[in-house]
């Protein structure tokens, strides 16, 4: 099976695959919790929202399928690209780290998900806006879930207190670019079908700054965002989580599982 | 696979002479419920914590094998899948945890008598899953052995035991459909792909046949477990089940079972199979086994690493409830 490269994606294709690599990739993250979490509570919520974001990677990867044509699948998309045709941003490919780094790194991106979807509810692409009518439902519960992990990580132990400090510290950096907007975006944004990421900075950063003060913690003072996801400039991270994930349909090319 | 705690018991003398002993029998004769505040002989709430407490971490570690290839699922379709049954299992312990906390004992200490290894889970999970089609194995022999027993456990004397056993037979009754149904497209596929089921099944055929446990005549505790209704059928019985129902299902899919002395009785019905090698049960019981070591690593790190967290949520708790006082006494 060759690798799939798409040059020159539609600005709507390219919309729908950031979209759903941030899913795909985060939930992909969660999954390594599975056995491993802290609780066995913990276990199982992991896998939950591991599984709402994957399921919503499928219905977008198929929405992309549908209008890319030439008969892919889903699986294409997820098995067949290389690192440099994903468009997933930086913050979803972070390692899990300690508890505190999965916890921060998913309130970081829920609290971004949860009002992007809503705004996503209005999208002119029919497809689109129902998977963001189910998507918001379930990120209303991982803003839920990380924030309450937050308070208590962030206002329980020194030690929790220190590592919650520090996960902030790495990942903020990475949140610069949940709101950037490029030629890609900005076509779509005025059609509809896509909505204006800045247009939840707001909200983000209030979700965020209530999180912060129910701790006592503050915003790290970080120099440089990093940025480079939607266009497939990533991490080295990202080349390993392709690695373990296309592993079989690297193995045994065209095979039906 | 979980009748394997009954086997290898320390009874305690029972509360003989004890009328409310003979109270309890008689219960147990006329098929009721015993409910946690409900007498109990001490050796049935020893078997119950002890056999429950055994299925519970069979379930957890069993989540291991599975959980190594969920980041490796071959298609979307198939992560989902196992992303979400090996959640299911997760979601079993929890309530196993619960049943057998019912009966005192604290999901803690459990917890802490499986990674000191003093607790036992079933010895199925310690075979490695080297391969995709070892996860449709699982599905198909190991959850359904799992199934054959569990069955009669949803009439299991003690209620929160039986109840808890209802719902997750039905989702084992799913997850070995499921892994039937993965077996079957490895053999619908390419060479390649049957060759990984008839491999897969040559590795976890003999080690499924043993979870039911020794045989009968080398099964101490058995008829005390079925007198008091906990076990229901013996070791042998189930395993022939199990055996009758599922060689005719490798058949069908082309598989062939690894045993060069199977036959079918025409007179008596039954699929009869060689000899069990139970040098290698008793090896992999007592710790020998390829992957006994990691099993109760694996667990055991995410016991340690997840203790901070553990105290985290507790010391934020404290605090929370202090604060709460606080506004109240102000």
């Amino acid at each position: 099976m060759t690798t799939l490269t798409l040059t020159a994606p539609s600005p709507h294709l390219a919309f729908l695959l950031r979209l759903a690599d941030d899913n795909l990739i985060l939930g992909h993250r969660l999954s390594e919790w599975t056995g491993h979490a802290p609780m066995l509570e913990e276990d199982i919520a992991l896998a939950n929202i591991a599984l709402d974001h994957i399921g919503a990677a499928r219905s977008l990867y198929d929405r992309a399928a549908e209008l890319h044509g030439e008969g892919l699948t889903e699986d294409d998309y997820a098995y067949r690209r290389d690192a440099r045709g994903y468009l997933n941003c930086l913050l979803v490919e972070r390692p899990n780290g300690d508890f505190a780094h999965t916890i921060v790194r998913q309130l970081l991106y829920s609290a971004f998900a949860l009002p992007y979807w809503a705004v996503l509810t209005a999208s002119t692409d029919a497809t689109i806006a129902a998977i963001a009518a189910k998507s918001e439902k379930e990120a209303r519960y991982h803003v839920r879930h990380s924030g309450d992990w937050f308070l208590r990580l962030g206002d329980g132990t020194d030690e929790s207190r220190t590592r919650t400090e520090a996960a902030l510290a790495a990942l903020w950096p990475y949140t610069g670019e949940l709101f950037e907007v490029d030629a890609t975006l900005e076509p779509l944004i005025a059609e509809g079908v896509a909505a204006d990421p800045r247009s939840v900075h707001a909200v983000w950063q209030q979700t965020i700054d209530q999180a912060l003060a129910a701790t006592g913690l503050t915003v790290p003072e970080v120099p440089f965002m990093q940025t480079g996801g939607r266009t497939g400039y990533h991490t080295e991270h990202l080349g390993f989580i392709l690695a373990d994930l296309q592993f079989m349909q690297r193995a045994y090319p065209g095979a039906t599982w | 696979m979980y009748t394997q705690a009954l086997n290898n018991l320390d009874l305690p003398q029972n509360d003989e002479g004890d009328p409310r002993e003979a109270r309890f029998m008689a219960r147990i004769d006329a098929e009721e419920r015993i409910e946690p505040n409900d007498f109990m002989p001490e050796g049935y709430r020893k078997t119950l914590v002890r056999q429950i407490a055994q299925h519970a971490h069979s379930e957890i570690i069993g989540m291991l094998p599975e959980g190594n290839w969920i980041t490796r699922a071959p298609s979307l379709r198939r992560k989902a899948a196992l992303l979400a049954k090996v959640q299911d299992e997760g979601g079993h312990g929890l309530y196993l945890y619960c049943a057998a906390e019912t009966l005192g004992k604290s999901r803690e200490e459990m917890m802490d008598e499986l990674v000191d290894g003093r607790a036992k889970y079933s010895s199925i999970f310690n075979y490695p899953t080297l391969t995709w089609a070892d996860i449709g194995m699982i599905g198909w022999l190991v959850d359904g052995a799992a199934i054959m027993n569990q069955i009669p456990l949803c009439r299991c004397s003690f209620g929160p035991y039986a109840r808890a056993m209802i719902r997750i037979c039905k989702e084992e009754s799913f997850h070995q459909r499921q892994g039937y149904e993965q077996i079957m497209t490895l053999c619908a596929g390419t060479p390649e792909q049957k060759e990984l089921a008839q491999d897969s099944l040559n590795r976890w055929w003999w080690p499924s046949i043993m979870m039911f446990g020794p045989s009968d005549g080398d099964s101490v505790h058995s008829a005390k477990s079925m007198a008091w209704k906990i076990k229901r059928f013996t070791n042998d019985e189930l395993r022939q089940k199990f055996i009758d129902a599922t060689v005719p299902q490798a058949h069908r899919i082309g598989l062939e079972i690894p045993d060069p002395d199977l036959k079918f009785n025409e007179e008596t019905g039954h699929w009869e199979i060689g000899e069990i090698d139970w040098e290698e049960f008793k090896r992999v019981l007592a710790g020998g086994g390829p992957c006994n070591a990691d099993r109760v690593a694996a667990r055991k790190a995410a016991q340690e690493n997840g203790a901070w967290v553990r105290d985290a949520a507790l010391a934020y708790a404290q605090k929370r409830a202090a604060r709460e006082s606080e506004t109240l006494a102000a």
